[in-house]
């Protein structure tokens, strides 16, 4: 019981993914908000909107994200005011990792920034925890990320269509939650392109089972064997 | 490059530095440091089919003490809008008083009805800048010109938009009724009937809850403060018709009369007008 501590800063142990595809990018999130070891919000929506064009996926601590992501739809909204058209993703981007760079010693925040503008179109971002930016196909955050390395190199692949890549994105999320206690709930989406945006909602009784899961149910009685089953042991 | 590579104080903020300070004496030397009256607490809200409606029990307790058996945590912060408070008690009284303030100074600026972000936010950037020292958890409710909202904020300044929240030492408990029991559209009975549920399965399974349930149902143009709308833990011990007792039930042993002032002799005639 030590881990369960109510008084933890709000952290979000977290999946969070970007990918480009052809014409646009799709961005997707788990939706587990958790202090120490409770679960504070199981439907939380970590892709926060920017401007009409650009998103921003969230992780780290809860407060910070929330904060650096405040700043930084606040200084868009004042730029696209000032310069009379949509903000770029880069615009966006930048504006991210200024804020992540000078505040890096108060800050623990990762953010994976995507949308779409005429100029570049499709573009994705990483702003990882010490202020860095970096401009990549594809971009993997959270705690749930180390479970994704191997597959994202061996799964993507240059030139995918929408659909395939937001089924790579609802897969990768869904292999994460399967693996990290940390990352759960349900798979959220954005898909970004010049005809607009997005929102997709996956349940979690709609992914997809893997290794050893088991079917949605509502008694653990009605599935196992009757007799009961050997007790799990370390 | 020219810069040499030095932590530079950051500029602006506040310093944190004797918090830092203190923490490590308080570590080290067996220092006991002040306590404080914290609302060990069960709060809840829920949105129902026209509006909003909060929960709260009553217990305060300073370390394993009931400080105050009928205390109230849901404090008043605009006309349509109110906030459950737990953590420490005074931070909660003072946050919360604080942006009600500024939100009525915002409502004689402007003239209009205020709205629950701008709560959430004033809220939120307060708690934030103090970096988790305020130590308030807050369940904001309230129905403005955009409909009813419910928001959760914690003391680090993160917030979340829920349809039903709980918060405090008994949130476990609470959210467990939730859990179970929540569906859209409750009407305004069944949405009472299950705060109180919520708020009583916290008094009862959570130590740091207890005594009443206090109420507040937030509609369109309308609120209801129902003070102690529940009463779970009466005082079991008082005599229904009071206490009377006959003359003479105690003995008198002894009686002895001390006269607290020197008696004075009043002059008749002494004053004249």
């Amino acid at each position: 019981m030590d881990n369960f501590n109510m008084n933890a800063p709000h952290s979000m142990g977290t999946t969070i993914i970007g990918v480009t595809y052809d014409g646009g990018v799709v961005l997707g999130a788990d939706s587990r908000t958790s202090t120490g070891m409770y679960v504070a919000n199981r439907a939380s929506d970590k892709i926060t909107q920017l401007t009409d064009n650009v998103y921003v996926c969230r992780s780290g601590s809860a407060a910070h994200s929330q904060i650096v992501s405040d700043y930084v739809r606040h200084f868009l909204h004042q730029h696209t005011i000032q310069s009379g058209q949509p903000a770029t993703v880069k615009v966006a981007a930048n504006l991210v990792r200024l804020l992540s760079y000078g505040n890096k010693n108060m800050l623990e925040t990762g953010l994976i920034v995507g949308g779409w503008d005429k100029y570049e179109g499709g573009k994705i971002y990483a702003v990882p925890l010490g202020g860095t930016i970096l401009e990549q196909p594809f971009a993997i955050g959270g705690s749930g990320s180390s479970y994704l390395y191997g597959f994202f190199d061996q799964a993507w692949k240059e030139g995918m269509t929408k659909d395939e890549a937001e089924k790579l994105v609802v897969k990768a999320v869904s292999l994460a939650i399967a693996r990290d206690g940390a990352s759960g709930g349900v798979v959220r989406t954005v898909i970004i392109n010049s005809e607009g945006v997005t929102r997709n909602f996956y349940p979690g009784d709609s992914l997809p089972l893997w290794y050893d899961e088991m079917e949605a149910c509502n008694s653990l009685l009605d599935v196992l064997p009757p007799g009961g089953t050997e007790a799990m042991s370390i | 490059m020219s810069k040499t590579a030095i932590e530079v104080a950051p500029k602006g903020g506040f310093s944190f530095d004797l918090c830092k300070r203190n923490e490590m004496i308080l570590n080290k030397s067996g220092v006991k440091p002040p306590t404080y009256r914290k609302t060990g607490t069960t709060i809840v809200g829920l949105i129902f089919e026209d509006g909003v409606i909060l929960g709260a029990d009553t217990r305060a307790t300073e370390g394993p003490i009931v400080a105050d058996k009928n205390c109230e945590k849901i404090h008043y912060m605009a006309p349509n809008i109110y906030c459950c408070g737990a953590g420490t008690a005074a931070d909660t009284e003072a946050v919360t008083d604080m942006v009600s303030s500024q939100l009525q100074l915002h409502r004689y600026a402007t003239g209009r009805e205020s709205r629950v972000v701008t709560a959430l936010t004033l809220l939120k950037s307060h708690l934030f800048r103090y970096q988790g020292h305020v130590s308030a958890a807050l369940v904001l409710g309230g129905v403005d010109i955009t409909g009813p909202h419910l928001h959760t904020i914690y003391p680090h300044g993160s917030t979340d938009t829920l349809p039903y929240a709980t918060m405090g030492s008994g949130s476990l408990a609470a959210m467990a009724m939730f859990e179970s029991k929540y569906k859209e559209g409750l009407t305004r009975d069944e949405g009472i009937k299950l705060v109180c549920d919520a708020i009583c399965a916290g008094i009862f399974n959570d130590l740091g809850s207890g005594s009443n349930v206090d109420v507040c149902v937030i509609t369109k143009g309308k609120k209801e403060y129902l003070r102690n709308h529940m009463l779970p833990n009466p005082r079991t011990y008082v005599s229904a018709k009071g206490f009377a007792f006959t003359k003479g039930q105690t003995e008198v042993l002894s009686t002895k009369i001390t006269p607290l002032m020197q008696k004075l002799e009043v002059a008749e005639d002494a004053m004249e007008e």
